[in-house]
């Protein structure tokens, strides 16, 4: 244990030699999204999770935004586990129908300013189970969404690029 | 045990309809009951139950048969024989049934909806289908729990992580849980309503999405049930592919877990190490097949493309990279007892029960079943490859934390053995468009446990498709997991399951 933790205090960080090749690319855009936040917030931005329906698919890669190769709280963003606490937040899924109380409430809970991202095809409506008698179909049908993030899932990059590109929307507005 | 009841009940039935690679026999209310009343008495495995308009169909293993098969009755009067009276694994499953089709669990001894919510504005949407007015999504009646002192904890459906949504009903004692009582649903999509009359890609693309973490083994598993029907094979460079993505799927959920595991008893350093490993697997599944998940590679009649030409060497750099860290952080986990202080006798599910629930994966193998579907109702690649299946008797967190790290070794070795013996030649085949109705039925171990996929093929289309996760029979454990525990090692069991949501609630 002792060595190990050793080892890790003289380690080079993970996030420098990632596997990704877009890495040099992931830095620079949490470089952009840490500038823009702290004009936008004068401080660090937080974030929401809410699965409104989702395969998991979405979540995953959210998920590895926290990793030590994305590491997204170096660029002062970090997911809180209450909507009263969060800026943003993330919706993933079509919203089935069975979630759509909790999503609005969640919506209701986050106080303002807030921001919402959907994320995910089917958060954005071009999903696969866009067209079924469980599902809204869209985030947009339920809550206002500031951005879409297509893909399925999303690469977390694309999260990344996502997030700068919501603060310029919102600084500009 | 007296098994062959089992047998010889099923040698007295109608074989039905055209399926493969098991079997499909049709039977009447008394024998439907019968086979129910063996299922209870624990002389076989319940594997699916799920319904289409008319019927309800069972699948079913047992010791002494030959293959697994398929038992359907017709449904009459609205109504079939209930089996969760005798086999309580059934229950949720025929509420299930009873909620979408509208088909009626006869005596059953749970009528309370479980997906149908009251918010979709119809009732057995994909039966009868009858507008039906909006309920309030907060009236259930959950079981009444009674005793000094007991209160209750409400968590849900939006949980405070990163994670799918559920409720969970806490009874607690203090610090000590008396009952959890779970309420699932919240993410249903209608997933076999989507899978009714659709051309085979589109088909395979919603199945693929019944629960991400599973992409691989899904695609897998509906491919190979398709393949069935139609009686064809995918070829073989395509069957060793398929393999090198399951075991990746399975290498990168494995780590996240272990370290998701590590990180709710705040072992944080060995949940940022499994965090890389996990990135390192998705990063060389990405480069080999062009998706950090490998959604869709798989399709029915092969591989939607073959491997990349420097695919094979990324994911050997990446074994040779992660093994010697990884066994490190075995070491670390082994080494330190304040973490085996919360892992070690936490959670327990008894043997029995898994037995009972037919619980397949980590559940089950850290409880003593020793049953893997890539070994016991093998198929290909993994019929022609050595590998061990790790089991433990401890039923606890740690053990279903060894069960994974063990797995992971297994994966590592069979991916070595696949990459370095690679068959050429074509990676898909064209699908033979058949008039006549065919089914076909494949069951894949997903790294959470057994998937079953169902489907009837026509006109080279799907006419009807069931997908059923592991986390039926797992889900269940739970709540027996946690009795007695205290409240702040939920997290802790809950992650050691870490069953899907998406693909329980379909
Ligand atoms: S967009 Fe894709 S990955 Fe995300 S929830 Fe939908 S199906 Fe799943």
């Amino acid at each position: 244990m002792r060595t190990l933790l050793l080892k890790s205090l003289f380690a080079r960080p993970v996030t420098i030699d990632a596997p990704s090749p877009e890495d040099a690319a992931l830095a620079e855009i949490g470089r952009e999204l840490e500038k823009r936040a702290r004009k936008l917030f004068g401080r660090s931005l937080t974030i929401r999770e809410v699965d409104a329906g989702s395969c998991n698919g979405c979540e995953l890669e959210i998920h590895a935004l926290n990793n030590a190769i994305y590491d997204v709280e170096r660029f002062g963003i970090k997911f809180a586990a209450s909507p009263r606490h969060a800026d943003v937040l993330m919706v993933t899924g079509p919203v089935s129908k069975n979630m759509k109380v909790a999503l609005e409430r969640t919506y209701a809970a986050t106080p303002a300013p807030k921001w919402v991202i959907a994320v995910g095809d089917c958060a954005c409506g071009c999903g696969v189970f866009a067209k079924s008698y469980a599902t809204v179909g869209a985030v947009d049908k339920v809550v206002p969404v500031d951005l879409h993030i297509k893909g399925c899932p999303p690469r977390p990059i694309d999260l990344l690029k996502g997030l700068v590109a919501l603060m310029d929307k919102a600084t500009a507005s | 045990m007296a098994t062959n009841g089992l047998a010889r009940t099923l040698s007295s039935l109608r074989p039905a309809g055209d399926q493969r690679p098991w079997p499909r026999y049709a039977a009447e209310a008394a024998l439907w009951t019968e086979i129910g009343q063996r299922l209870g008495a624990g002389e076989g495995d319940l594997l699916a139950l799920w319904g289409e308009p008319q019927f309800v169909h069972l699948a079913l293993r047992a010791p002494d048969l030959v293959k697994p098969c398929v038992v359907s009755i017709a449904v009459r009067n609205g109504q079939f024989p209930s089996i969760g009276r005798y086999h309580a694994p059934a229950i949720r499953l025929e509420r299930a049934i009873h909620d979408l089709y509208g088909h009626v669990p006869g005596n059953t001894p749970d009528d309370r909806p479980w997906l149908d919510h009251g918010a979709w504005g119809l009732s057995a949407p994909l039966g009868k289908r009858k507008r039906s007015p909006l309920r309030d999504p907060a009236e259930y009646k959950f079981l009444r729990v009674a005793g000094h002192g007991m209160h209750q904890i409400p968590v849900g459906p939006v949980h405070a992580g990163i994670i799918e949504p559920g409720h969970f009903r806490f009874t607690v004692n203090g610090e000590h849980v008396a009952r959890l009582e779970q309420r699932l649903g919240y993410v249903h999509k209608g997933i076999d309503g989507l899978l009714i009359d659709t051309d085979i890609e589109t088909a395979a693309r919603i199945a693929a999405r019944v629960s991400g973490d599973s992409t691989v083994a899904y695609s897998f598993a509906f491919a190979a049930a398709v393949e069935a029907a139609l009686d064809i094979e995918a070829p073989p460079r395509a069957q060793a592919l398929r393999g090198v993505m399951a075991e990746l799927e399975r290498m990168a959920n494995h780590f996240g877990d272990i370290g998701a595991i590590c990180n709710d008893a705040s072992f944080v350093i060995a949940h940022a190490h499994c965090g890389i490993f996990r990135e390192r697997v998705l990063a060389a599944a990405d480069q080999a097949f062009g998706h950090r998940l490998m959604m869709d590679a798989i399709v029915p009649g092969g591989i939607a493309a073959d491997i990349s030409p420097d695919g094979v060497r990324t994911i050997r750099t990446m074994l040779d990279d992660v093994a010697p860290h990884f066994a490190e952080i075995i070491q670390l986990y082994d080494d330190t007892p304040s973490l085996q202080d919360r892992t070690c006798t936490t959670g327990i599910v008894g043997k029995d029960l898994v037995a009972k629930w037919a619980a397949g994966g980590h559940v089950g193998r850290a409880s003593g079943r020793d049953f893997d579907t890539r070994r016991d109702l093998t198929y290909a690649p993994y019929d022609k490859v050595k590998f061990d299946v790790p089991a433990f008797t401890a039923g606890d967190v740690d053990a279903r934390v060894w069960v994974r790290i063990r797995e992971v070794e297994q994966s590592m070795r069979m991916l070595r053995h696949w990459l370095k013996a690679m068959p050429s030649g074509s990676v898909r085949r064209k699908l033979p468009v058949t008039r006549k109705a065919a089914e076909g039925i494949a069951m894949t171990e997903a790294f959470r446990g057994d998937v079953f996929v169902w489907v009837r093929v026509a006109d080279g289309r799907i006419a009807q498709a069931h997908a059923r996760d592991a986390s039926w029979f797992q889900w269940p454990l739970l709540e027996a997991a946690i009795e007695g525990n205290i409240v702040a090692d939920f997290p802790l069991c809950n992650k050691s399951f870490n069953c899907s949501y998406s693909g329980h609630d379909l």
